[in-house]
């Protein structure tokens, strides 16, 4: 009888449960197809061919993000060699030299610190660092401000990936008479590349829609320009003070903007998909 | 990966002694990937000191009153960051007690009942919208939540609620849609994705063997979750939940949009303030005084330690477990 109630409890708690799962899972789907929706819809209307071959206008005049669109790709690119680079040599270190060292966990605790550090606080110590010295905003400053948020996540990212990898690896590397040096570099790293891969896509992503460090580095520029040491548009700025700006058609920009972002991200994470699926099967 | 080995050929070589060939670029290796952990940390000591430095002109002129003066006006160089401390402390835990439910249940939905033949699409659209750039939720914020929000919630409550009464006192403001309140909507959905993705994950890496023997006890769904699966990724989920909070804290561009960027101190979820992050971004640039620049500076450390705060909470917590 006892356990007759009992079970009978059990059933609908986890009754409750499963709706409780059902229900939010509609909730949250909903909201994020709500934001798709109306980022297709307000973004598609403003996209038209002179997005890509005209700068950022004034207010009322006719233009297009061309000068917004490759500021922002020339800065991410430079920030995501320079984060690459330094994200991967430092997870690896993490990995596979630090140990148990009382530097290792200084360095795993600080990169979690930068992990979640607040964009804008990077923005500003970029801006102490290499704008105000040199009385300018510059493209470079955006990119070292970019590379700053980019470079723990690749660094995290590889030295979760490395510590996954078995010790077999390691050891079959050193049994090879592999110098350690060699074992990463060759084993280690090809073994987990889709890992890293990956990492460096999530940073990339992270960085692509950043805006609040480049408002002090980057700043903006209304004109097309190729040249890091000078103020340079991108994107995200672009998006923030159209968005902002009581203009229609700079809103529409905005969204065009917001939309260009949104699908080279989902580009870039799709693409990686393939590739990691593809390296599955091999 | 594949490895062939030619059995004669191993048969035959004699073993070579000594450091193997190439050894000599061990250490530099080694001295290189060193530099590149350091360089994080030097980054992360330069953000401390210059905010340090740049903050220092507002410490020294209003001391630790600074953090307690609940003003905020460039025209009688008065700055005090009690408003803007609060309102980022409301949003970002407010939009972590509405996301978190909602992660876990998604998490779970996909892990334990999704149909196989949603799974893999539902799965991977979370994971896509988790890498969506925080200004486009912001953008959505301001041109369609807001303005939604004013229509149908706050004008309703403003015709509902009598003059003084409780009900009114609770949801008095502007009806723009400008508030902390849709301010913490926004960061809810923003970061919802991103913890329900690593939710997912860590709930997969739960063995199956582990969670088929708690079904094969007899348990039910629900106690599976909560009694296993839970139990077992505790401490990456609290980690999890932690760079939520940490992302929710130092958001900027999704709340600059929609908090209304009010300097007066909140007196309701209704009302239009100012995060720390929002105020920074908002007047940085326009800043015209030292002293403007400066506080704006200070209040950046304050946010700084705050999430500091935050991290070292969680290590605390984390570091008396020792899975996974």
């Amino acid at each position: 009888m006892k356990s007759k109630v009992l079970i009978a409890r059990r059933k609908a708690g986890n009754a409750l449960f499963v709706g409780f799962c059902w229900i939010t899972a509609a909730i949250a789907l909903a909201a994020l197809a709500a934001i798709l929706f109306s980022l297709f819809k307000d973004g598609l209307g403003g996209m038209n061919l002179q997005i890509f071959t005209m700068d950022t206008p004034a207010p009322g005049s006719p233009g297009g993000l061309r000068n917004a669109i490759v500021g922002s790709i020339l800065m991410c690119a430079l920030a995501m060699l320079i984060a690459v680079v330094i994200g991967v040599l430092a997870g690896t270190w993490l990995a596979e030299y630090a140990g148990d060292s009382a530097y290792g966990k200084v360095v795993r605790f600080v990169n979690d610190v930068l992990l979640s550090a607040p964009s804008i606080l990077v923005g500003l110590a970029i801006y102490q660092m290499l704008v105000a010295p040199f009385h300018g905003f510059s493209g470079l400053a955006g990119s070292v401000a970019l590379a700053l948020l980019a470079a723990p996540v690749v660094t995290r990212t590889t030295e979760d990936v490395l510590k996954l990898q078995p010790s077999a690896l390691r050891e079959a590397g050193v049994a090879l008479g592999s110098p350690l040096a060699s074992t990463v570099r060759r084993i280690l790293w090809r073994s987990a590349r889709t890992g890293i891969l990956t990492g460096g896509l999530l940073a990339f992503a992270r960085i692509s829609g950043e805006t609040a460090p480049l408002l002090f580095t980057a700043l903006n520029n209304q004109f097309f320009s190729l040249n890091m040491t000078k103020p340079m548009a991108n994107l995200p700025s672009v998006i923030f003070n159209g968005g902002l700006s009581a203009y229609d058609d700079l809103r529409k920009l905005a969204w065009a903007g917001a939309l260009l972002i949104a699908v080279a991200v989902l580009g870039v994470n799709i693409i990686a998909r393939t590739l990691t699926r593809e390296n599955r099967q091999s | 990966m594949t490895l062939t080995i030619d059995r004669t050929e191993a048969g035959q070589t004699p073993v070579a002694k000594g450091k193997p060939r190439g050894g000599a670029l061990d250490p530099f290796f080694e001295a290189l990937c060193l530099a590149s952990a350091t360089v994080l940390l030097a980054a992360l000591c330069w953000v401390l000191v210059s905010l340090l430095i740049g903050g220092w002109p507002a410490f020294h002129k209003f001391g630790v009153n600074f953090l307690f003066i609940r003003s905020w006006n460039p025209v009688t160089e008065v700055y005090g960051a009690a408003g803007p401390i609060v309102d980022t402390l409301i949003t970002a835990f407010l939009a972590l007690a509405i996301s978190l439910p909602i992660a876990f249940g998604i998490a779970v939905f996909l892990v334990e009942f999704c149909p196989p033949v949603l799974r893999r699409p539902i799965g991977t659209a979370v994971e896509l919208l988790a890498g969506i750039p925080s200004i486009v939720y912001g953008m959505w914020g301001l041109f369609v939540l807001a303005p939604w929000f004013a229509l149908h919630i706050q004008l309703p409550l403003l015709t509902l609620a009598k003059p003084g009464s409780l009900l009114d006192k609770m949801t008095s403001g502007i009806p723009n849609g400008a508030n902390i309140l849709t301010a913490s909507i926004i960061l809810a959905i923003m970061v919802l994705p991103f913890i329900a993705a690593v939710l997912r994950d860590l709930m997969m890496t739960v063995p199956a063997q582990v969670r088929e023997s708690a079904y094969g006890l007899g348990s039910s769904t629900m106690e599976v979750i909560t009694k296993v699966s839970l139990p077992y990724i505790k401490r990456s989920a609290v980690g999890a939940v932690m760079l939520g909070l940490g992302r929710a804290l130092g958001e900027t561009m999704a709340v600059t949009f929609i908090i209304g960027n009010s300097h007066a101190f909140p007196k309701n979820l209704f009302d239009s303030g100012s995060t720390i992050a929002s105020t920074i971004a908002n007047e940085f640039n326009e800043a015209t005084t030292d002293m403007h620049t400066s506080a704006l500076i200070a209040l950046g450390l304050v946010l700084f330690l705050i999430t500091f705060a935050v991290l070292a909470m969680a290590r605390a917590l984390l570091g008396q477990q020792k899975v996974v």
